[in-house]
C-alpha cells in the first residue's frame, strides 16, 4: 500500500514538472509578447521603453532559460508574481480558488446527490414515462448552452420576480450577523448554482441510468432475484454497488473541471474564480498566473484519480491497492 | 408540495436587495483593474476608479478644455507661468512655474513638490517597470521653490506643455518602498501591498474594501477639501457579460453602468427604447478613432488610387444608420470634428460607387472576373481585412465592408482574431492587406505616432511606433514635427490642416467612425458629465448626486 502511494506520488510530481514545461513553452510560443501588447495600447512607448520593460520582466532572455528561472525559484515556494496584478500569484489565486471551490463544488455535490437517484430510478423503470422524461430533461441539460441558461435564469429570477440577486458575490461587512450573511451568500450562490447544477445534471444522470441498466443486466442480478431478494436489495446493495466504479470514473475526471472553474458561469454571474483568472492570464501573457492556475487543476485532476482509485477499492473487495500498478 | 417550494421562494423573496437609501451607489463595469499604482501601467478600468481617489495635476474637462485638477492655475505664456529658455546644450526647451492647491493625502499629510519629485524620480527609473517613459524624461529639471511650487524644465518647445498628467505617488508611504529595491517595486508598491491604505488618495473617495475580480469600494476621504461628495459610499462592481451587466441594471442590483466602460452602443439603442421613462441615454462622441489601417506593402494597395475608392466604396452613412441608428459620427480623418484642430478643407470621401469604380479602372484593376477586379497581370484585387474576434459590432461591420467592396469588384476576406493574435500582426507589420481597430485620441493630439515615418515599427525600433501601415511621407514628417513646436494656435491650426489633408489624399488608414460612449443613466442620478476624454466622468465624482 505504502508502495502504491510512493509510487503515485513520483508519478504526481512528474506530471506536474511535464506539465508546467509544456504550459509554460505554450504560453511562450503564442504570438506577442505582453510589451508587444502594452506598446499597441500606448502611443507613447519608445523602442527605448520596450527593451527596459523586456529586461525588467526577463522577456529577453530565451524561453527555456526563463522557465527554468521560474522552476527554481517554484521549487522554493516562489510562484512570483503575477503581471497583471502586481501581487504574488498565489495572492492572486487563493480566493479565487476558494471561490470556485464553492461554487463548482457545490454545484458538483447537489448534482451528483440528484443524479445517482435518479438514474438509478431510470434505469430501475425503462422505457417508462419517467424514464421518458428523466431522458429529456437529461438531454435538455446537456444541450442547454450555459451561457443561455445563466440569462434565461437571471431574467426570470432576478429581473422579472426581482428574487435573486442577478450576480456578483455577497456583500459581507463587518458587523453583519452570520444568518443574514448566510442567507445573503446563498442568494449569491442560487443562480450560479442553480446554472452548473442544470448543465451537469443531465451527463450524471445518463452515466448512472447506463451503469445501472449495464449492471441490471447481470447474473448476479438475476440470481438475486430468482432467490427472492427484495427489488430494494437488487438495486442498492447488487446493481448500484457494482454500477459505481464507471460512475466514479466520471465523477473523479470531472474534479479537475471543479478547480479550473467554469469560465462561462463564473463570466456571466461576475463570479470571481478560477476560470476567469486563468482565460484571462491566457489572454493578457500573464505567465505566471496562467501556470500555476493551470498546474493547480492539473494537481486537482490528479488528486481526483487517485481518489477514484481509493474509492473503487472501497467500493469493490476485488481491487486492491498493494497490488495495483499506479 | 408546490405550495410550500413558493412560500419558500417567497421568503428568499424577502431578503432580496432592500430599495437602497441613496447614501450608497452601485456602479458596474465590465473590466477589474489590474495593479493598482497609478504610473505602473495605463489601464481604462484602474483610472475610472482611481479618478475618484486621485487626480492628474491638468485634465480635459467635458468641453476638451485643459483644466487645472491639483494645480492653482494653469500656466501659460499669457499668464507669464511658462516661457521658452535656452537650454545648457544650445537647444530650445520650456520653463513651467506651477502652483498645487492646498491638499491632503487621506492620512493628513500634505500633498507637496516632494510627491512631485518622487513621481518623476520612478518615472525615469530604469528599473521601475513604468511602461513609457517619455512623459517624465522630458522634465529635465525640477526646482523646488517651496511645499507647493515649483519649477519644471521641460526639453523641448511643444504646445502641450501644459499638459501635465502627472498621476501624483504619496513619498511619505512610497518612496521608502522604491527606495529600498527600485527593481521590485512594481511588485511592491503599496498600491497593491495595502490597497485601502488611506494615505495613497488625496481625491473626494478612497478605497476601503477589495474584492478582486468581484467589486471594490470607495468611502469620502475625510481629508478631501473641495466639494463634498454626496455619497457616503460607492460600489463598483466588476460584471464583464454586456448582457449581464444590463440584466444587473434592470433587477436593481446595480444603479448605473460606467458608460466608459459599460453597454455596447447597440446595446444602448435598444435598452433606451424600452426604458427610456427611468433612464436618461447620453450618446458622448468619444475620441476613440475606428479606422482600417491599410499594409502599404501589399503591392495591391501601394496605388492610393485603389485606397481612395474603397473608401469611396463604404457607405459608411448607411452603415451608421443602419447599426447605430446614426449615433456614431462619421470619421472624415484621425481627427474628430469636434477637435479644435479639425479643419474642414480636408478631403472628405462621400459614398460613391461610380467613383470607386472609374478609380479602379485607372488603377488598372479594369478585368471583371467572377465579379472581381484583375490587372492586366492577373492579380485579383482580393485582400485580406482582419480585425478583433469578440468585438460584435466591429464584426458586424467588417461583414458589410466585405458585401460593398464587393459590389465594386474588391474581394474582402474577413479574417477575425483574438485581439492578442491580432495586434502581433499588426505591430509586426506581419497583417497582409487591412486591419480593422481602434485608437484613442486625445484632444488637439498630433498624430505623430501613427503618421511619422519615425514610428514604423521594425527589428530596428523594438517594434515601437504604430504606424502600422508603414506610411513614410516627408512632408508629413515635417508638418507633424512642426506642429508638435508650434505655440502659436492660428499657425498650429494650419499645420494640422495640411495634417489632415495630405492623411485624407494618401489614406494610410480608412476611416470610418468615431466611436460613441453610450451614458445609460438612470434619471435620479445628477452631475454625471461624459468626458469622451481618457480623463473619464470620474474625475468629478464629488458632483453626483441622487435626486428623488
Amino acid at each position: 500500500m505504502s508502495r502504491y502511494f510512493a509510487a503515485r506520488a513520483v508519478q504526481t510530481v512528474v506530471t506536474l514538472l511535464l506539465m508546467s514545461l509544456v504550459v509554460y513553452l505554450l504560453i511562450g510560443l503564442m504570438p506577442g509578447d505582453p510589451i508587444d501588447m502594452m506598446i499597441s495600447g500606448d502611443p507613447t512607448m519608445t523602442s527605448a521603453d520596450a527593451a527596459r520593460l523586456r529586461a525588467a520582466y526577463g522577456l529577453d532572455k530565451p524561453l527555456f532559460e526563463r522557465y527554468l528561472a521560474w522552476l527554481l525559484q517554484a521549487l522554493q515556494g516562489n510562484f512570483g508574481y503575477s503581471r497583471s496584478f502586481g501581487q504574488p500569484v498565489l495572492t492572486v489565486l487563493w480566493p479565487r480558488l476558494l471561490n470556485t471551490l464553492l461554487l463548482a463544488g457545490l454545484a458538483f455535490v447537489i448534482s451528483v446527490a440528484i443524479a445517482l437517484p435518479l438514474g438509478m430510478w431510470a434505469a430501475a423503470h425503462p422505457r417508462s414515462r419517467a424514464d421518458y422524461l428523466i431522458n429529456l430533461l437529461c438531454f435538455g441539460g446537456i444541450s442547454a448552452p450555459p451561457f443561455w441558461l445563466a440569462l434565461l435564469l437571471i431574467s426570470l429570477f432576478a429581473v422579472k420576480l426581482g428574487w435573486l440577486p442577478a450576480g456578483g458575490m455577497a456583500d459581507i461587512r463587518t458587523g453583519t450577523p452570520w444568518t443574514t450573511a448566510l442567507v445573503d451568500q446563498l442568494r449569491h450562490l442560487a443562480l450560479p448554482v442553480l446554472t452548473l447544477t442544470l448543465v451537469q445534471l443531465g451527463g450524471y444522470t445518463r452515466f448512472m441510468r447506463g451503469a445501472m441498466i449495464e449492471a441490471l443486466r447481470q447474473d448476479y442480478v438475476r440470481t438475486a432475484r430468482a432467490k427472492g431478494a427484495p427489488e430494494r436489495l437488487v438495486l442498492w446493495r447488487h446493481a448500484f454497488a457494482n454500477a459505481l466504479s464507471p460512475v466514479l470514473t466520471i465523477l473523479a475526471l470531472s474534479f479537475g473541471g471543479l478547480v479550473s472553474g467554469a469560465l462561462i458561469t463564473e463570466t456571466m454571474f461576475a463570479w470571481p474564480g478560477m476560470g476567469k483568472a486563468i482565460y484571462q492570464a491566457i489572454l493578457e501573457n500573464d505567465y505566471n498566473l496562467a501556470l500555476v492556475g493551470l498546474l493547480v487543476a492539473t494537481a486537482a485532476t490528479i488528486a481526483g484519480n487517485l481518489m477514484a482509485d481509493l474509492a473503487y477499492a472501497w467500493v469493490d473487495p476485488r481491487v486492491s491497492l498493494a497490488d495495483a500498478t499506479p | 408540495m408546490i405550495r410550500r417550494l413558493l412560500s419558500t421562494l417567497l421568503a428568499l423573496g424577502a431578503f432580496a436587495s432592500p430599495v437602497q437609501a441613496k447614501d450608497e451607489l452601485v456602479v458596474a463595469m465590465t473590466q477589474m483593474p489590474g495593479t493598482w499604482n497609478p504610473i505602473i501601467s495605463s489601464m481604462l478600468a484602474k483610472s475610472l476608479i482611481a479618478n475618484m481617489t486621485a487626480r492628474p495635476v491638468t485634465a480635459y474637462d467635458a468641453d476638451w478644455k485643459l483644466v487645472c485638477l491639483v494645480c492653482t492655475e494653469l500656466p501659460t505664456i499669457e499668464n507669464g507661468k511658462a516661457m521658452v529658455v535656452d537650454l545648457v546644450d544650445g537647444k530650445k526647451g520650456m520653463e513651467i512655474d506651477v502652483e498645487l492647491r492646498d491638499m491632503r493625502w487621506g492620512d493628513g499629510t500634505p500633498v507637496s513638490a516632494k510627491d512631485v519629485a518622487f513621481t518623476l524620480e520612478v518615472g525615469k527609473h530604469p528599473l521601475s517597470g513604468v511602461a513609457s517613459s517619455e512623459g517624465y524624461k522630458r522634465i529635465i529639471k525640477l526646482d523646488v521653490k517651496d511645499d507647493r511650487r515649483f519649477t519644471m524644465t521641460i526639453d523641448r518647445v511643444t504646445f502641450d506643455y501644459n499638459s501635465i498628467g502627472l498621476q501624483l505617488l504619496p513619498a511619505h508611504i512610497e518612496k521608502p518602498i522604491f527606495d529600498a529595491n527600485p527593481a521590485e517595486y512594481r511588485n511592491k508598491t503599496a498600491y497593491d501591498t495595502q490597497s485601502t491604505n488611506p494615505g495613497l488618495a488625496f481625491g473626494p473617495y478612497r478605497l476601503t474594501e477589495i474584492q478582486p475580480g468581484s467589486r471594490v469600494v470607495l468611502e469620502p476621504n475625510p481629508t478631501w477639501t473641495g466639494q463634498k461628495p454626496s455619497f457616503k459610499r460607492i460600489t463598483v462592481r466588476i460584471i464583464e457579460n454586456t448582457a449581464a451587466l444590463e440584466a444587473n441594471l434592470l433587477s436593481g442590483s446595480v444603479d448605473y453602468v460606467l458608460g466608459e466602460l459599460g453597454l455596447s452602443l447597440d446595446q444602448a439603442i435598444a435598452f433606451e427604447k424600452r426604458h427610456k421613462d427611468k433612464y436618461n441615454v447620453v450618446y458622448k462622441p468619444a475620441l476613440i478613432w475606428e479606422h482600417i489601417d491599410v499594409n502599404l506593402d501589399n503591392k495591391l494597395l501601394a496605388d492610393r488610387r485603389v485606397r481612395q475608392a474603397m473608401l469611396l466604396a463604404i457607405d459608411r452613412k448607411a452603415i451608421s444608420e443602419k447599426l447605430f441608428e446614426g449615433k456614431q459620427p462619421i470619421a472624415h480623418g484621425g481627427i474628430s470634428e469636434l477637435d479644435p484642430m479639425f479643419s474642414p478643407a480636408a478631403r472628405q470621401y462621400g459614398y460613391d460607387a461610380a467613383a470607386a469604380r472609374k478609380l479602379l479602372d485607372e488603377a488598372g484593376f479594369s478585368t471583371l472576373r467572377n465579379n472581381v477586379r484583375h490587372n492586366a497581370a492577373g492579380e485579383k484585387l482580393s485582400i485580406e481585412l482582419g480585425t478583433t474576434a469578440g468585438n460584435r459590432v466591429r464584426e458586424l461591420v467588417a461583414q458589410v465592408i466585405q458585401s460593398q467592396l464587393r459590389q465594386v469588384g474588391i474581394e474582402v476576406r474577413l479574417k477575425a482574431e483574438t485581439p492578442r493574435i491580432f495586434f502581433e500582426a499588426m505591430g509586426k507589420r506581419t497583417y497582409s492587406g487591412l486591419g480593422m481597430y481602434a485608437w484613442v485620441q486625445r484632444p488637439e493630439g498630433v498624430p505623430r505616432s501613427s503618421l511619422h515615418s519615425k514610428e514604423i515599427p521594425s527589428a530596428d525600433n523594438g517594434w515601437s511606433g504604430q504606424n502600422y501601415p508603414g506610411y513614410a511621407n516627408p512632408e508629413m514628417d515635417k508638418v507633424l514635427d512642426a506642429a508638435e513646436r508650434e505655440l502659436d494656435v492660428v499657425k498650429r491650426r494650419a499645420l494640422f490642416a495640411e495634417i489632415q489633408k495630405l492623411a485624407a489624399d494618401d489614406l494610410p488608414s480608412l476611416p470610418l467612425f468615431f466611436r460613441v460612449d453610450p451614458f445609460v443613466i438612470p434619471k435620479p442620478l445628477k452631475g454625471v458629465t461624459p468626458t469622451g476624454t481618457l480623463n473619464s466622468s470620474t474625475l468629478w465624482v464629488e458632483q453626483w448626486r441622487w435626486e428623488n
